[in-house]
């Protein structure tokens, strides 16, 4: 099992290893979500979903399921 | 081309990063708005004296993350400065950028940068730099970005000034590119495209090819050699992935020894605010005291400038008729056109305070932790957590709550969130409920505090949200739409809000809904105006008839006036429709003449008081809802000898109104926003036969 964003705990942090490119939109780059750099999970929705985390100097909310799709490496 | 006096200025930025700001700074109140040709996306463009000789033409562009748009909006973008032969093609592109979130700013930055537009850079709020413990050095910026660099606080009025000087100077920046991205991607494939369009820069044949929409501004041969390159989509993809990735490498190396962030300075007061917000108790409680106030302000506080409202236009009408000479034009002006604008003008403080407080909440940061808390609720329904805007405008009118539902990522969500968003209780509703409220329930308390007809008010918000709720999960289950999810929202600082932005935005909207819902509404009062004033023989020579009839009887002569009156609608235009589908609604316990207020109420719902105003031959001036009520209490059905307006009739045109899609304004703009005629029929007939025999049902429990 490769560890993901969403396996994160609330203020952990991790560096973003692979993004599984079919399935991420172009956006979520352009966003600054990108291999190498480190993400921090900053909270969790009340229903554990969506994921709010910092990453490359932004603040931004994406679904579990796009979370799920981003491996982590420590 | 151009005009030498006039610069023609493109603003462009990241949505957050005070662009709107700085363009009310810039133009003040030199505004205007208009639609670019064939979308609905507002153009917002002003004026600025640069000096004594040089203006700007500034167009405030939509907020975007990248030149690769995702929806309607942030395709304008892409459109506008691509298109060399547009009206809106700017001689030089300002972008203005967040200090605060500098790195992912400039990635659109440098996007723009490679179209050889001159660009200047705008690093806004300034003021922010020494709390942040943030240093800048600009010079070494510039140099490696080949820009000029403006540095401003739009709200402090800092660097306006400068920021003239700079577009005045515009034809002196340097228009390189930072970095080249074909070396970096693959320099074959670029040279080819290259080569495949020599007049254009490379980076406007890349974004040509890379986006799936079809350009009409270039040749059928160009087009042709697009489609060609388009056919390796992988590649693209692929080489689109990679393009990002090294212009975050650019920024990265280029803000490394330019930009510093002293971290002991920072404060945590974004997270603290975020733990209360979005927690999982005290968040939806903050979320549901905020929107209970929201009611409060449109239901209470808005009910003073409507009754004011509604006094002055049914005396301006009185006023109109007493001077102007009697005649069939001041009866159109009296008795259609100025009612008509009416009916648009009272809706203006409801829809005035919800955006208010809507831009409000959007100009501090809090709607996008409302869209986080209530993302997962709104999911399961099909909807999206940005529905909740839409769902909540709703209350006040459909038609702008239509249009905030752009910004959905995905199509499926966008969809269902416009399909139900007519079921929430608009403001246009609130007068028929009100007044068949009042002749059927009675004006008790229960339990000593509770008033009953309250209560029914509550019950009729309750029931057209559980419509909304119900008939979304009806259509997430049966649509078979494919649409990928974009959910990826950004969770800005918060802000305090800016009073002159939310002013700007307020007005703005408003103009929006009077220019665009006034035109129909005001155009039907029109017409329904005419089907009741004219007729065939028998309502022209209505008096003689009525006269001859009760020529024996002693009738006061105001009593025969009314008499004719009521002859006459029975023989109008508007009477023999009401007529005709009497046989149809009688089911529902209605007859011809609430069948007239019914086709009425497709102008608009409220309509519907005035409609029986006129056919009961009352005057509804002001609030004085007494004599028509009293009138419509009355009101005998001659089949049974009864109440017309009795307990089983009010029920079922309380339902009726609930859920039929009265209002040809929202149907015209779901047109425009699903750009098919399927949809607004959908809503018409579903809602229509929900409506119907919901009604029906009601009718027969309670008779």
């Amino acid at each position: 099992m490769f560890k993901t964003i969403a396996n994160l705990q609330i203020g952990e942090s991790a560096f973003i290893e692979k993004l599984c490119l079919d399935k991420i939109p172009l956006k979520l780059l352009e966003m600054g979500c990108l291999p190498g750099m480190e993400v921090q999970l900053i909270q969790k929705a009340p229903m554990l979903d969506p994921l709010y985390i910092k990453v490359n100097g932004s603040h931004l909310a994406i679904r579990k399921e796009t979370a799920e799709k981003i491996t982590i490496v420590k | 081309m151009t005009n030498d006096n006039v610069v023609k200025v493109a603003l462009i930025g990241n949505p957050n990063t005070g662009k709107t700001s700085l363009f009310n700074q810039l133009t003040g109140l030199k505004q205007k708005v208009g639609n670019y040709p064939g979308i609905t996306v507002e153009k917002k463009q002003g004026f600025c004296k640069l000096n004594e000789s040089v203006k700007a033409e500034i167009t405030d562009l939509p907020g975007t993350y990248s030149i690769n748009p995702t929806s309607l909006d942030e395709t304008l973008v892409l459109d506008t400065l691509l298109n060399e032969e547009g009206d809106a093609f700017p001689d030089v592109i300002v972008v203005v950028v967040d200090i605060e979130n500098i790195k992912r700013n400039l990635l659109l930055f440098t996007q723009l940068k490679d179209l050889k537009i001159p660009t200047i850079l705008v690093i806004n709020m300034i003021d922010q730099m020494n709390r942040k413990g943030i240093h800048i050095n600009v010079q070494k910026l510039e140099k490696q970005l080949n820009t000029k660099i403006v540095l401003a606080s739009a709200r402090k009025k800092i660097g306006i000034g400068d920021l003239k000087e700079a577009i005045l100077d515009y034809k002196n920046i340097d228009i390189t590119p930072v970095g080249d991205i074909s070396i970096k991607i693959d320099k074959e494939y670029f040279s080819k495209l290259k080569e495949a369009f020599p007049e254009f820069p490379l980076y406007k044949s890349w974004l040509l090819i890379t986006q799936k929409k079809e350009f009409d501004f270039i040749t059928e041969d160009e087009k042709k050699l697009v489609l060609k390159f388009r056919e390796n989509l992988e590649c693209i993809k692929r080489y689109q992935h990679k393009e990002t990735i090294f212009r975050y490498q650019i920024i990265n190396d280029v803000l490394k020894d330019t930009f510093n962030v002293d971290k002991s300075k920072a404060t945590d007061l974004r997270g603290v605010l975020d733990r209360v917000l979005t927690h999982k108790i005290f968040g939806y409680v903050i979320f549901a005291l905020i929107l209970l106030f929201i009611f409060q302000g449109i239901f209470n506080w808005a009910t003073y400038p409507m009754d004011l409202i509604d006094t002055a236009f049914a005396n301006l009408s009185s006023w109109t008729k007493s001077v102007m000479p009697p005649g069939t034009f001041t009866n159109l002006i009296a008795e259609g056109v100025i009612p008509g604008i009416g009916g648009v003008i009272i809706f203006i403080p409801q829809i005035a305070i919800l955006f208010t407080f809507i831009s409000i909440l959007e100009e501090t940061g809090y709607m996008s932790r409302v869209v986080f808390l209530m993302d997962k609720i709104m999911r399961k329904f099909g909807m999206s957590g940005k529905s909740v805007i839409p769902l909540i405008s709703g209350t006040a009118c459909a038609i702008p709550a239509i249009m905030a539902s752009r910004n959905i990522g995905s199509w499926k969500e966008r969809l269902i969130t416009i399909l139900v968003v007519p079921f929430t209780t608009c403001s246009a509703r609130l007068p028929v409920y009100a007044i068949l409220i009042a002749l059927i329930i009675p004006d008790k308390r229960i339990f000593g505090f509770l008033n009953l007809q309250g209560l029914t008010m509550m019950a009729m918000y309750l029931l057209g949200f559980t419509a909304a709720i119900s008939s979304s999960i009806l259509l997430h289950n049966v649509l078979k739409i494919k649409s990928k999810s974009l959910f990826v929202i950004e969770m800005p600082n918060y802000k305090l809000p800016s009073i002159k932005n939310i002013l700007y935005e307020v007005v703005e909207k408003t103009k929006a809904f009077i220019f665009g819902a006034g035109k129909i509404i005001l155009a039907l009062s029109i017409v329904l105006w005419f089907l009741a004033s004219n007729g065939s023989s028998s309502f022209k020579n209505a008096e003689e008839i009525v006269t001859n009839k009760v020529e024996n009887s002693e009738l006061h002569p105001q009593e025969l006036q009314k008499k004719i009156a009521s002859y006459k609608l029975e023989n109008s235009y508007i009477g023999y429709m009401g007529k005709t589908i009497e046989p149809v609604i009688k089911p529902m316990g209605y007859d011809w003449k609430i069948g007239i207020a019914l086709i009425s109420s497709f102008a608009a719902r409220e309509v519907f008081v005035g409609a029986l105003a006129t056919i009961y031959n009352v005057d509804s001036d002001g609030e004085n809802t007494g004599t028509i009520k009293e009138r419509m209490a009355a009101e005998i059905n001659p089949d049974t000898g009864e109440k017309r307006f009795n307990f089983p009739t009010g029920m079922s045109l309380l339902i009726f109104y609930a859920f039929a899609m009265q209002c040809v304004g929202t149907l015209a703009i779901v047109k425009r926003e699903t750009n098919s005629w399927k949809w607004p029929m959908l809503q018409l007939f579903g809602m229509g036969i929900l409506a119907y025999v919901s009604a029906v049902i009601v009718f027969n429990i309670f008779s």
